[in-house]
């Protein structure tokens, strides 16, 4: 009877797991199969025939302007996880531990709406505000400042970046503070631990977790973000989304864009694993 | 009652008013799908703006056909849209004319009859016989338009005198604003004529290439962008990019037009022509109407339209076109310089060697031009 009632509740399970693996199934995996299969066909008069050859990766990997996108794109997507993740935090310190149950409902609501509008409207508004005509160098001006460039620069790029990412990582940021039991801040208080050493004891270790994931969704979004280096950033510096659309753009090399796809998802995943793992290690002796 | 009567207040129809609601509709389909299917569908595989109001309305209204524009960027993109779609899906097809010669030798195109267009109409001998709207003594392809690529700059930074070469895009007060359209085929071909290369700037021996690559890299330290349509046009309107590499007056004109200080010009070492065609594409269902179409892009008031054409304009092709623009609009005539002895008249450009049409490498792949390209852009 025992092994009866195992066997069904396993069945019982699967059937609540199942539309999740075939939806992961045909839109995850089929698809990543499909493209590491790609990146192995050949292109001839602008169609994808099938083939099994090692040119498309050959191709890509001894390219040096390949290595310099990925270079770039890692070093730009590190210093947007680094000025998100600076910026937000000490906003999301104010609304988990100043600001009211109200007013952090209302602040969450109001870093929700421009998620309803497109990111590429958004970008592109930067362009009156960065403009060297733009608002940023007219109030600057007023002050005998500038003008300054800022579009087509590396400083557009982290604009972009920081309209795409910093809502994000402020939500996740104050959801995690929020949630750390406040008794263990004050008992770190009583003991006399320092306001900074509270939060560089206390604090940031109890929201590791969630910190780490918001660096990581952070990096992510940067990564293969193409809008904000593209506009904002003027492909000044080519990453490897830009590359992507340079290498479809002439002569329809698929396969070659797939290479530099399969590239990026492989960083990604060791990056966010490496994350992960970071996050949920326990600490010695726990 | 009163529960009744509200309720069919509020909508719920009684019997008799849902049969005459009913009886009505049933009476007006057949008028309602006959108006349908008299409005005729032309797929048109374009770039941006050829199917836009601006200038196929007139002709839609005329006819009643819809235009169901699909707009591509770039001649492979164009290539490789028809590549993936069964033949039939485009009626019409308008396309670079460097690449008519490749939609022709894969089968994409039908054969025009030469008599359905005005031939003996056109501009320039040249535009009679153009390079690859011919093939076996068939004619494929019927240029409607084109435009000319040289220095595109800001009259704030740059004079027009200095604009008459090249080298002003190395002027040092430059640095960082020298915007690059995109693509690698019309800034090269630029870097290749800078360099002395005239009427052969796309047959370049490996010496000759290396040399283009050198004087390309050299230009690195100015570059302040790489744009697309929209980002060109933002980039000189908003000053940042004082002068742009790759483009002409098909990007300046719409801004010129509003106020900006900004100009084309085609200097001494010569400028490119972009030229645009329209061919029929193979298995159309709708050959008729398109050839139709054609001949109205090539009638005076279709060179009209194409002349004034909001998203990019481009020069007439046509004596008549160009006589029935000096008429209705000789601002715009006299602006784009289509007006017989001004200076840079487009005809008397090609007539006095300094335009070259646009073409591909012959000497090295789409592919080797493409790479250096990226090089260069990460440089």
């Amino acid at each position: 009877m025992p092994i009866s009632t195992g066997r069904s509740t396993k069945i019982y399970a699967l059937t609540w797991r199942l539309p999740i693996i075939i939806w992961q199934f045909f839109f995850f995996v089929g698809p990543v199969l499909f493209m590491v299969a790609m990146s192995f066909f050949l292109v001839k008069n602008y169609r994808m025939t099938e083939a099994f050859e090692f040119i498309n990766w050959y191709k890509m990997l001894t390219r040096g302007y390949f290595w310099d996108s990925y270079k770039y794109t890692i070093l730009i997507s590190m210093v947007s996880t680094v000025c998100a993740m600076g910026l937000a935090f000490p906003a999301a310190f104010a609304l988990a531990f100043s600001a009211s149950e109200t007013t952090r409902r209302w602040a969450i609501f109001l870093l929700i709406i421009p998620f309803f509008t497109s990111y590429l409207v958004r970008t592109f508004s930067w362009f009156v505000i960065l403009s060297e005509g733009g608002v940023v160098n007219a109030v600057l001006g007023h002050i005998g400042l500038g003008p300054y460039t800022m579009l087509n620069t590396h400083f557009g790029t982290l604009v972009g970046y920081m309209t795409l990412t910093l809502p994000l990582v402020l939500i996740l940021q104050t959801v995690t503070m929020s949630n750390i039991d406040k008794t263990l801040i004050e008992a770190a208080r009583n003991l006399g631990c320092k306001p900074l050493a509270t939060i560089w004891q206390v604090i940031i270790p109890l929201s590791k977790t969630g910190l780490i994931i918001a660096g990581i969704f952070c990096f992510i979004l940067s990564f293969g973000d193409f809008v904000a280096p593209f506009y904002l950033g003027g492909s000044q510096e080519t990453t490897l989304p830009i590359l992507i659309l340079d290498t479809t753009k002439s002569g329809q090399q698929w396969p070659r864009a797939a290479v530099v796809a399969i590239m990026m998802m492989a960083t990604l995943f060791a990056i966010a694993f490496t994350g992960i793992a970071i996050a949920y290690r326990k600490r010695k002796g726990a | 009652m009163i529960k009744s009567r509200n309720n069919n207040i509020i909508g719920a129809p009684s019997r008799r008013r849902l049969l005459k609601i009913g009886g009505a509709a049933l009476l007006t389909m057949p008028f309602v799908s006959r108006a349908w299917a008299s409005t005729i569908d032309i797929n048109m595989l374009a770039w941006y703006g050829h199917a836009e109001p601006d200038v196929v309305a007139e002709y839609a209204a005329a006819n009643n056909v819809r235009f169901i524009p699909k707009y591509y960027a770039g001649g492979d993109n164009m290539l490789a849209l028809i590549a993936q779609s069964p033949p039939g899906t485009y009626d019409i097809i308008l396309s670079d004319a460097e690449f008519v010669q490749q939609l022709n030798l894969a089968g994409y195109i039908e054969p025009l009859e030469a008599s359905d267009y005005p031939l003996d109409d056109m501009l320039h001998e040249d535009f009679k016989e153009f390079p690859g709207h011919w093939a076996n003594g068939k004619l494929y392809s019927m240029m409607v338009r084109g435009g000319h690529l040289g220095v595109s700059y800001n009259r704030n930074s740059i004079t027009e005198e200095e604009a008459q070469s090249y080298s002003c895009f190395w002027k040092p007060e430059l640095e960082g604003k020298v915007g690059h359209f995109d693509w690698h085929l019309p800034n090269l071909g630029m870097m290749s004529l800078y360099n002395g290369n005239g009427g052969n700037l796309w047959d370049l021996d490996g010496a000759k290439w290396d040399a283009v690559k050198d004087t390309t890299l050299s230009l690195r330290k100015q570059a302040g962008g790489f744009f697309d349509y929209g980002g060109s046009f933002n980039g000189l309107k908003n000053g940042e990019m004082q002068a742009m590499c790759g483009i002409g007056d098909w990007i300046t004109a719409p801004l010129e037009k509003d106020g900006a200080p900004v100009a084309s010009t085609i200097p001494k070492e010569g400028g490119i022509q972009f030229t645009e065609s329209y061919s029929i594409g193979k298995g159309s269902q709708k050959a008729d109407l398109a050839r139709n179409f054609i001949q109205y892009m090539l009638s005076p008031q279709g060179q009209v339209k194409s002349a004034q054409m909001a998203a990019y304009p481009g020069f007439c092709v046509t004596k008549g076109g160009r006589a029935a623009l000096i008429k209705a609009d000789p601002a715009e005539a006299k602006r784009s310089h289509q007006m017989s002895g001004m200076a840079n008249d487009p005809i008397a450009l090609i007539n006095e060697g300094r335009i070259h049409y646009r073409d591909i490498p012959q000497q090295q792949s789409l592919e080797d031009w493409n790479d250096f390209w990226s090089e260069y852009k990460n440089a």
